[in-house]
């Protein structure tokens, strides 16, 4: 292998084929990364009908943007992209290589860390560089502690959740877009036979400014009815902690935590929910957080920045009808 | 003939122990449980009712538990493998200590361990243990084996020779079918694992086990590792909590909202 230098992003595209905001956020950390080790900032960009996207890349960086545009890249397949991407790293190896702790994220990075022997850090919610390297931090025991890890690879890998970077400035200096051969394998293993969207109940959680969320406390699906009704009326969406998830009350695109969404909204509102470490892994980020618990010694209340003691059935009646007489400001 | 399943279990302390029961050795870069019960990694637990499923519709299949560790609870093996399993195989020793591991060093361990089970069809992980919240030894074992994966799966079958796994994503789920041997990673949409009865529990004891040693695996963990924890610290979330307050819960609700209005928080 060659020398590992360079910053390299695995940027993702959105359904409009725009970078996601999670790209933007990593080229933001990787531009802090790359001038506190002084080398480039990269993009790695896979899909079809990808140009834009990559010369929208060029602006914050100050490498290269490698762009594989191929019909065969347009939808994730982990053993196209795999090979595909092993092949790019393997003749330009990085120093760290970042993704984002996305459904594409969580699938690949694994892949190719033990495909390529590096070290790979997953879900970080910090990164910084100290003396010549980068570390790297991570919830551990479902939150309850943070670990901060070294790779001891050339090439550092790791994947990151949303909002640890900021939004990035263009750089001085744009990058270069390289369009690269591809030649995808002939055959995989793997067949992808369609899927299947849940559609109806759909919750944009990531993007919400506030997100009002229930748990086991709400007993049932009625009381999401209301929740709904309060995300409506705040511009925001539903979101719920797992158990009623489990039970078939909200949809399990709604969970927010460790194993479910990451969110991180101006207002985020917590109704009948306890504040497992699991639940507050999803949402301490969190602008302001309200709580509505009947039990006054839940955790929650001291995770939270306005807290009200009661029933969430005699309080959010006269909650959601203060919010409609409301006056805008 | 026959359908050799594998599940890899981990023990972890109980993920739902309150936070106050996970000491925080900064010294020692390690977490330690006070007062809460080692219990089967939640996803793992999910695994076995996945393999559960598949032994319950076709003929023939036996599934083998494995689980790496130092100090790894009888009680909660025997329970686990009262459910269903046909054998397990343990393998123990002091620097198999969740803390002096990495999923690397992990990875490569139980895929040494996973050659003396014999034969397998299909090997079964949670999708991440809930002491490293990583997700990925199940990925790294399947490279080390040389077999396809599939992560996240919501629903497992075997048909002819292949796995076909329904595989969560955000706004729903994709199917992805592999040939077999394959490994699986397993998601909590799986549903919960079933309770042994007690007779099972008491024959359990009866189930072949195999336990082994470091020595038997041939090689140093301190090797295999990765990635280096450097420092462990907790996670301050606490915050200064307003309490709002009414004569009545109807004014108390209305209250939250002046109170919110009037910090222009809304
Ligand atoms: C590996 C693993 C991963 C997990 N991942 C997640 C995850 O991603 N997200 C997640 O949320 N959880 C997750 N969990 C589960 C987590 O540990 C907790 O079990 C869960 O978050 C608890 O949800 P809850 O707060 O809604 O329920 P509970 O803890 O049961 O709390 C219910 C609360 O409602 C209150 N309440 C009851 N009735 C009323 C009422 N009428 N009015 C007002 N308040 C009321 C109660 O006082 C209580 O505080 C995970 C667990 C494991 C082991
Ligand atoms: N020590 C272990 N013994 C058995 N299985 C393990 C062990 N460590 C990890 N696994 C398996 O690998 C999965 C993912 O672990 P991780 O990558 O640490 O999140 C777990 O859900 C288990 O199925």
């Amino acid at each position: 292998m060659a020398d590992a230098k360079g910053i390299y992003i695995l940027a993702e595209l959105d359904e409009g084929l725009k970078p996601t905001s999670l790209t933007l956020e990593l080229m933001g950390l990787g531009q802090r990364l790359a001038s506190d080790l002084a080398t480039d900032l990269n993009a790695v960009l896979l899909g079809s009908g990808a140009q834009a996207a990559a010369q929208e890349l060029a602006r914050y960086g100050t490498g290269e943007v490698l762009l594989l545009d191929e019909p065969a890249l347009s939808g994730y397949h982990p053993e196209i992209y795999i090979e595909v991407l092993a092949g790019l790293l393997r003749s330009r190896p990085p120093l760290v290589l970042l993704a984002g702790h996305t459904s594409m994220g969580q699938d690949l990075l694994p892949r190719l860390a033990f495909a390529l022997d590096c070290g790979l850090v997953s879900d970080c919610v910090g990164l910084r560089v100290e003396g010549e390297e980068v570390l790297f931090t991570r919830p551990v025991y479902g939150g309850n502690a943070l670990a901060t890890q070294r790779v001891e690879t050339p090439t550092a890998m790791a994947t990151v959740r949303a909002r640890v970077g900021d939004a990035p400035s263009p750089a001085g200096t744009a990058a270069a877009v390289i369009p690269l051969e591809v030649s995808p394998p002939a055959q995989t293993r793997l067949e992808m036979k369609g899927k299947e969207v849940l559609s109806g109940r759909e919750c944009p959680l990531e993007e919400a400014p506030v997100v009002v969320s229930g748990g086991r406390g709400m007993g049932g699906e009625e009381g999401f009815g209301q929740l709904r009704e309060i995300a409506a009326l705040m511009g925001g969406a539903v979101g719920a902690s797992r158990p009623p998830v489990d039970s078939g009350w909200a949809a399990s695109t709604c969970q927010v935590g460790i194993t479910g969404k990451v969110v991180a909204p101006d207002i985020y509102i917590a109704v009948a929910i306890s504040g497992s470490t699991q639940h507050l892994s999803g949402m301490s980020e969190s602008g302001k957080i309200v709580a509505i618990n009947k039990d006054p010694d839940a955790y929650i209340f001291k995770v939270s920045d306005y807290g009200v003691v009661g029933e969430w059935k005699q309080l959010l009646p006269s909650f959601t009808a203060a919010l409609k007489e409301l006056p805008k400001v | 003939m026959g359908l050799n399943i594998i599940v890899c279990a981990k023990q972890v302390p109980d993920p739902e122990g309150p936070p106050s029961s996970f000491e925080i050795n900064e010294a020692e870069l390690k977490v330690t449980a006070r007062g809460i019960p080692p219990v089967i990694n939640p996803f793992d637990e999910n695994a076995l009712e996945a393999a559960m499923r598949i032994k319950e519709s076709h003929e023939q299949v036996s599934i083998t538990l494995i689980s790496m560790g130092k100090g790894i609870s009888k009680a909660v093996i025997l329970k686990a493998v009262a459910v269903g399993a046909d054998a397990s195989l343990l393998v123990e020793g002091d620097s198999l200590d969740a803390s002096l591991l990495d999923s690397f060093a992990t990875a490569r361990l139980l895929a040494a361990a996973v050659a003396r089970a014999g034969g397998y069809d299909l090997v079964l992980c949670g999708r991440q243990a809930a002491d490293t919240n990583a997700g990925l030894v199940g990925l790294g074992l399947a490279q080390l084996l040389g077999i396809p994966a599939i992560t996240l799966a919501q629903k497992v079958d075997v048909a002819g020779d292949g796995v076909v796994v329904e595989r969560v994503l955000p706004d729903g789920y994709e199917v992805v079918e592999a040939p077999l041997p394959a490994l699986v990673t397993v998601s909590g949409e799986v549903g919960d694992l079933r309770y042994p009865s007690l007779q099972a529990i008491k024959a359990a004891k009866a189930i072949p086990q195999t336990v082994l040693g470091l020595a038997d695996l041939d090689l140093d963990p301190s090797t295999l590792g990765r990635v280096r924890t450097v420092a462990l610290a907790a996670p301050s979330r606490e915050r200064r909590c307003k309490m709002v307050e009414g004569e009545t819960p109807e004014e108390a609700g209305r209250n939250l909202v002046l109170a919110l209005r009037q910090d222009k928080v809304i």
